[in-house]
């Protein structure tokens, strides 16, 4: 129903960014690891960011068009459950074509893939909060500040929070209790599950560790991709509940 | 056939709807007149579903319209501000609505849409148009898929005076098919050949709904204007 966001300008120029740094850190890092390590770091903050903020606007920026859907006789669940595809599958098309097709060039190991699926997953989860953002809050400028706030809260906050924790409660055996804390966060799940792949985890120290025995186990791995799929569908879910009831 | 009784809806401190009960009837060419912010656009997005009401019910046809969405098939809407995405092409975008419509091709009506020559610039991206041309397609929409009401909110503001003479022939046309027809506009001179009865709103309430001919017998007016602005002037 959205072939509109295909033609954005915005999801064409994502998509000649990504492709732009996946293949430039390729090209200067003579050892693909180190590359790929780059490259992860880079899709972690930028992924979200690009997801929640494009998602956002265009929400924002179709609300009369909505309105008009609205008035059509559809369900209110098909309206949003259309954007809410046609959004993602063109931030998901974006980044497989960005990152996708280099890493397929270049690193076309488990990592690689996991890499990818991982991005994946990262889109759907910030597209689908996106739109929970923009169906609670009415205004358009409240609404990307949250968008904002929320992605520094992922990408930044988040993990200076767990770092305080840990230093306050050093004394306690905290490792265990990482592993769900880090179930709160899908950008740091991500990073864990791609960083164990690499083989890098002894960097970690002993939560490394234990990250291995946990998320290091087929049992663990699958774990953290259900949870993250949670996180996709969770604010989909809400703020399909809330959309049905709401007053345009 | 839409009947709305007690209506009321507020938006938190604001009395947007304050118990408004009207029947509206097949044939009528309803006005819905009143100053700005009187609640006549959230009474319309009210019988639409877009606006679900505190309190009080609205039934469609003796359907309740709440929970209900296929009773909008047989609605055409014309928003005030019809915006559409930037990068779909006018073709595109009437394409996408038959698609939701499901309705036969033969039992479009694409009047409109010719007599806008909307055809001559199927190619054309949504962005580029101006406000004038995207009123044309709001209009083309709401008329489209032949609705058994119709319900224009604004359709002249930014019309061309050819194409404002389209339309008014078009609204004529339809109210001859036994359509009931909802139109609100502040050019209460454009409105005179066209409606039959005269829906007056403020302050969120429903002041009075009567027929233009008793109300033209109550003021001894002939326009509309005068009628208006003879009755605003005795409440």
């Amino acid at each position: 129903m959205i072939i509109d966001i295909l033609r954005n300008k915005i999801v064409i120029g994502y998509t000649l960014f990504l492709l732009a740094i996946t293949l430039s850190i390729f090209n200067l890092e003579d050892q693909s690891t180190k590359g790929l390590l780059s490259l992860l770091n880079i899709i972690l903050i930028v992924v979200p960011l690009v997801c929640i903020l494009f998602s956002a606007i265009y929400v924002y920026n179709s609300n009369e068009f909505i309105e008009l859907l609205v008035s059509q006789p559809i369900k209110r669940s098909t309206i949003l459950l259309s954007m809410f595809t046609g959004l993602s599958v063109s931030m998901v098309v974006a980044f497989l074509i960005g990152t996708g097709i280099p890493i397929l060039l270049f690193e076309p190991t488990s990592t690689g893939f996991t890499m990818m699926g991982v991005g994946v997953l990262l889109t759907l989860i910030f597209v689908s909060v996106a739109l929970l953002t923009a169906v609670y809050a009415r205004d358009k400028a409240k609404g990307i500040g949250w968008v904002i706030l929320l992605w520094l809260y992922f990408s930044l906050l988040f993990d200076g929070l767990i770092l305080f924790i840990l230093y306050q409660f050093s004394e306690y055996p905290l490792e265990k209790a990482m592993v769900g804390i880090s179930a709160l966060n899908p950008i740091d799940l991500s990073r864990i599950l791609v960083l164990l792949k690499m083989d890098v985890s002894a960097m970690m120290g002993y939560t490394g560790a234990i990250f291995r025995n946990f998320f290091g186990t087929q049992y663990g791995f699958w774990m953290a991709i259900a949870v993250m799929l949670l996180w996709a569908f969770i604010p989909l879910f809400i703020s399909l509940r809330k959309f049905k009831r709401k007053d345009l | 056939m839409i009947i709305a009784s007690n209506v009321s809806k507020k938006f938190g401190r604001l009395k947007a709807l304050d118990n408004v009960s009207v029947k509206l009837l097949r044939g009528e060419c309803v006005a819905l007149i009143g100053p700005n912010g009187s609640g006549k656009t959230t009474f319309i997005k009210s019988l639409l579903g877009m606006v679900v009401p505190d309190h009080g019910f609205i039934t469609f046809n003796d359907k309740n319209i709440l929970h209900d969405w296929n009773y909008r098939s047989r609605i055409g809407y014309m928003p005030q501000i019809g915006r559409y995405p930037d990068n779909m092409s006018i073709g595109q975008v009437l394409n996408m609505m038959k698609d939701i419509r499901k309705v036969k091709s033969s039992e479009m009506d694409e009047e409109l849409i010719e007599a806008f020559e909307l055809n001559t610039m199927a190619n054309k991206r949504m962005r580029t148009l101006s406000g004038g041309t995207r009123q044309k397609v709001s209009a083309s929409l709401a008329f489209l898929f032949n609705p058994d009401v119709l319900i224009l909110d604004e359709p002249t503001a930014g019309l061309d005076p050819v194409a404002t003479e389209i339309l008014k022939r078009k609204i004529i046309q339809e109210k001859q098919k036994n359509k009931l027809i909802m139109i609100t506009s502040h050019v209460l001179s454009e409105l005179d050949e066209l409606v039959t009865e005269v829906m007056y709103m403020q302050d969120g309430q429903c002041r009075f709904h009567k027929k233009v001919d008793v109300l033209r017998a109550e003021t001894s007016e002939e326009r509309l204007t005068r009628v208006m602005a003879s009755i605003i002037s005795k409440m």
